[in-house]
């Protein structure tokens, strides 16, 4: 049986694919950025309770699992198939690492009584109650993301490792890394609309 | 195993570890704009550098500045979409 591999109409579905989550990552900021307009001093507010280490911290973390996910690509084109695997899995590690830091942040926001439906913030100034509302849906909706990119990489690192994506026939890898920049990106945006805001 | 591979490009490592030091350079002018009381130009300060990042990811991590013409066409058109999409909106919330 012969079977057919199309990467190039492959690698525009996964585009096209992109181009949705890019819209609903749109409608989500844009949510945000009228209630700013509504509530800009509470969304400050909101803002300065949101810690700056762990904000900078998965920010600089996310952009190297993106380079290391890049660079496993260049090496297994370079057939340095080891060099791509170990690429692939620190990428992944990361992952998980930002995943442990969005526990402890949002554990110690939950610990403060700012949850969603809390009493502080049901009764409080209502663009906080907004804010706050915006930050656990985004990063969740976030965080739901950066789960199945994991996800997504480690069955790319298993078929690196049993041969079956090789320097000849990537197409997955590089469809899998293109979800996980993806994911970056929206991190780039996030960050500074909800850790920098002053 | 039939593949129809167009050759593909490889960035070499310099490339992507120029990129990323670019990323992490922005990332602290960033923070550190973020300190400077520029009134309404902090958002603008931020959304200019992270669109900045989010242009050097998307070119060069992932490749779409070595795409062929119709990924980078529809992506063009994306970003059209997402600008009209905002632009309406914001249109009617500031004459409410």
């Amino acid at each position: 049986m012969e079977t057919h591999s199309d990467t190039k109409g492959a690698r525009l579905g996964m585009w096209l694919f992109l181009y949705t989550e890019i819209m609903l990552f749109s409608g989500m900021f844009i949510l945000y950025a009228a209630y700013l307009h509504k509530f800009p001093t509470d969304f400050i507010e909101g803002g300065k309770e949101l810690s700056l280490v762990f904000g900078s911290v998965n920010t600089i973390i996310l952009l190297i699992s993106s380079f290391s996910v890049a660079a496993s690509i260049t090496a297994l084109r370079k057939n340095s198939r080891g060099l791509a695997a170990g690429l692939l899995a620190a990428a992944v590690a990361i992952g998980g690492i930002f995943l442990i830091n969005k526990y402890f942040e949002w554990g110690q926001k939950i610990h403060h009584g700012i949850y969603p439906n809390a009493p502080a913030l049901v009764n409080g100034p209502t663009g906080e109650n907004m804010f706050f509302g915006l930050y656990y849906v985004i990063t969740g909706l976030h965080g739901i993301h950066i789960i199945i990119g994991m996800v997504l990489l480690s069955v790319c690192l298993v078929m690196i490792l049993k041969n079956r994506i090789h320097s000849g026939n990537d197409g997955i890898l590089e469809n899998c890394g293109l979800y996980w920049h993806l994911v970056d990106i929206i991190w780039i945006f996030i960050f500074p609309l909800f850790y920098l805001i002053i | 195993m039939k593949i129809t591979n167009e050759h593909p490009h490889v960035i070499s490592y310099k490339k992507l570890i120029g990129i990323l030091i670019a990323l992490l350079i922005l990332t602290a002018i960033t923070i550190s704009v973020s300190m400077v009381d520029l009134g309404k130009f902090n958002v603008w300060a931020a959304l200019l550098i992270a669109s900045t990042k989010c242009t050097l990811v998307v070119l060069f991590f992932m490749h779409l500045k070595y795409e062929n013409r119709v990924i980078r066409i529809s992506f063009v058109v994306t970003l059209f979409c997402v600008a009209i999409l905002i632009g309406f909106i914001f249109w009617d919330i500031s004459f409410r």
